[in-house]
């Protein structure tokens, strides 16, 4: 589907060097050993990938074997009665970090297109680096001002007029107490918006100039331009830093677990506390000594797994998708 | 180029996603359990590791500084992991005492290949701490009520069996936000085990442990969860540790006590209930003292443990660690009080000292 672009024409000229030492049959060690080296730090991920895999499976056996399909579907988790079911645990997990996507992205792409297209160049690398650092803060100190300040805030202003204006949404009903779903996608959207706004600027500031002058000589607006022109090209590498917001917001445990209301219960409404897959492990790991419980939460690990490499697919096959669409290109 | 690097950039994020998850699955102890080499200048150094407990720490931690000044020779390093790892790590043998706030199981006894000794180190207990606007420190709290509060049946602050005990209080009709301990943890063990003795229903229904599945409410995780969530929502009750709630200056309850009795939580109140259960303490001294008798014993108490081996592989170790527990139980004990820690009881100590007289090592008595 690509087309030829000024980076197809730099390669064509780079390549045909490589091509001829190759067929002189001039092989150069170091770059072998080069070779060698970085293959094996590939595969290494492999092979790590697929120890852990094995890893969980062998420590979930007992529970695998005891309730099968009910462990996914079952909404029951009661470590008194040793009876496991983790399905409210893979709705939170799903529910709050899709809705932080949801929250995020836009936030996180008006940020990428205003830092690499339309900012002045003074504030570009300020405001660049203050995003950058929102990245680096570390997960429990977010967590800690969720409880402290995001928390009251959603309690006492932003759920009542939620609950004013779309109160008729059983989205919006319940008690509000300032903790539950709503507030742990928010937090998580905070969190993964420094992720997913500088890798997009970045992919925005590695596109090629003529793209835009371009667009922008064949009479396109601004917008025009960046809309028809730039985003479409970049689609792949914003798919890309969007996935790796979504990792993030899947395996996030700390700040979660310390707004979400860590309750294992599906609820329709975003103010009900809610747990997630990660939250349920970080929790009760440790003072888990009964064989069941344990397998329970290695098996809820496998399926963390699981669902963080299905909705990966499901990212990969949507832009495979709109690519194949007639004119897909052309939107985003 | 460039840009087809992002799917590998992604693909790493899904590597780094696993090592997350690998983690809580691991069998192998946590490399940080290791003993520390004796280093060449002090080549007579015995090195001591224990695990376990994480509410006990702050005082485990002060002990071995205090004993490490007085006994050069012995270091002592203690992991403060959490009473699930601690049993795990003392019955795997890869430390020398384990240490956890709910005495061992039978089962899990079972799995140990050796006999295990329990050691009661000192006495904790739970608290209810609560935010209720124009209530100060001291609700009293019958038994019916937290009971009725924890199952959901009690919904408001204003209902009668809160408001009877509590004359002239400003009770507010507001809501009750339950708050609970989300992470397993002795302090839930303790907790649902005061419940289930205050009522047939909660036994039925939920039943104890470490984690249990709560009717109602919403949880916090560790003690600075719970105390978090109290603190920032009006209308919330949470239970917590003592020492953690007085350091942090929560409002807590009044307790209701098996006698009957309205008990304020205080180091004394906690050791009685240690005390009148004394003489029933079970011979391998692995005793409950939750809703302990007597008219001054606070219910919701507990013993925390150490667990060693009662016949130890190492003399020189096995001798250092028997008196070190000595040393804990006497001495220590008094440096508990700075740490709000209640002292362990002079009869309890005495069961304790016949217990430790009967460490081996190698069928040899180590005091």
């Amino acid at each position: 589907m690509k087309r030829p672009t000024a980076f197809d024409t730099e390669l064509a000229l780079v390549r045909p060097r490589g091509l001829l030492q190759r067929m002189a049959g001039e092989v150069n060690l170091g770059d072998q050993i080069f070779r060698v080296v970085t293959a094996l730090f590939a595969f290494g991920i492999v092979a790590a990938l697929a120890g852990m895999t094995m890893e969980m499976v062998s420590q979930s056996l007992p529970t695998l074997r005891r309730f099968g399909l009910g462990f996914i579907v079952g909404t029951n988790w009661d470590p008194v009665r040793e009876e496991f079911g983790a399905l409210p645990y893979i709705f939170g997990t799903v529910v709050s970090s899709l809705l932080a996507l949801a929250l995020a992205v836009p936030v996180a792409l008006g940020i990428a297109i205003f830092l690499s297209e339309l900012a002045p160049t003074w504030i570009r690398r300020p405001l660049g680096f203050m995003v950058e650092l929102l990245a680096a803060i570390p997960s429990v100190v977010y967590g800690l001002w969720g409880v402290f300040v995001l928390a009251p805030w959603m309690r006492e202003t932003v759920q009542p007029l939620l609950k004013r204006t779309l109160g008729f949404l059983p989205l919006f009903q319940g008690t509000a107490n300032g903790f539950g779903m709503l507030t742990a996608a928010l937090i998580l959207a905070i969190m993964i918006l420094p992720t997913i706004a500088s890798i997009s600027r970045d992919v925005l500031a590695a596109a090629p100039a003529v793209l835009r002058e371009g667009a922008l000589a064949l009479g396109a607006t601004r917008w025009e331009a960046i809309r028809r022109a730039l985003l479409p090209f970049v689609r792949s590498g914003l798919v890309g830093a969007i996935i790796l917001g979504l990792g993030r917001a899947l395996g996030e445990t700390m700040a979660a677990t310390m707004v979400i209301g860590n309750r294992g219960e599906i609820s329709g409404s975003l103010f009900k506390p809610g747990a997630t897959m990660a939250s349920v492990i970080a929790n009760e790991y440790t003072e888990a000594s009964n064989d069941v419980h344990l397998a329970a939460l290695s098996e809820v690990a496998l399926l963390l797994f699981g669902v963080t490499l299905l909705l990966n697919i499901a990212a990969r096959v949507l832009v495979w998708r709109v690519g194949r669409l007639p004119g897909g290109a052309g939107r985003m | 180029m460039r840009v087809t690097a992002i799917p590998f950039l992604a693909a790493l994020a899904l590597g780094a996603g696993c090592e997350k998850s690998e983690g809580p699955v691991k069998k192998e102890p946590s490399p940080t359990v290791k003993e520390t080499s004796p280093t060449p200048e002090k080549a007579k150094t015995i090195a001591l590791t224990g695990a376990g407990a994480t509410f006990p720490a702050p005082l485990y931690i002060k002990w071995v500084s205090e004993y490490h000044k007085a006994h050069a020779d012995v270091e002592i390093n203690y992991q403060s992991i959490g009473s699930g790892g601690g049993i795990k790590q003392i019955t795997e043998k890869t430390v020398d005492f384990g240490a956890s706030d709910a005495p061992m199981k039978d089962d899990e006894l079972a799995k140990a290949s050796a006999k295990l000794v329990h050691v009661p180190m000192t006495i904790g207990a739970v608290v209810l701490a609560y935010n209720v606007p124009d209530v100060p420190q001291g609700l009293k709290l019958s038994r019916k009520a937290l009971v009725g509060i924890y199952l959901g049946t009690i919904k408001k602050w204003n209902d009668p069996e809160i408001a009877k005990p509590n004359p002239g209080a400003k009770l507010p009709d507001s809501d009750i936000s339950v708050t609970y301990r989300s992470d397993g943890s002795g302090t839930t063990a303790v907790f649902t085990s005061f419940l289930s003795k205050a009522s047939p229903e909660w036994k039925e229904k939920v039943g104890e442990g470490k984690a249990v599945k709560f009717p109602v409410g919403m949880g916090g995780k560790g003690n600075e969860g719970v105390a978090g969530q109290v603190k920032s929502t009006p209308g919330a009750i949470g239970y917590v540790e003592l020492a953690y709630a007085k350091q942090t200056g929560l409002t807590y309850g009044v307790v209701e006590n098996a006698a009957g009795k309205l008990v304020e939580p205080s180091l004394d109140s906690v050791s009685a209930a240690a005390a009148a259960l004394a003489d029933k303490m079970p011979d391998d001294l692995r005793a409950w003292i939750v809703d302990a008798p007597g008219d001054a014993s606070y219910p919701i108490s507990s013993f925390t443990f150490i667990m060693v081996y009662e016949d130890m592989a190492d003399a020189t170790k096995g001798k250092a660690l028997a008196q070190f527990l000595w040393w804990a139980v006497h001495d220590g004990q008094k440096l508990g009080g700075a740490l709000d820690y209640a002292p362990l009881p002079a009869d309890v100590v005495t069961k304790v000292e016949a217990k430790l007289k009967g460490l081996k090592a190698q069928g040899q008595a180590l005091l």
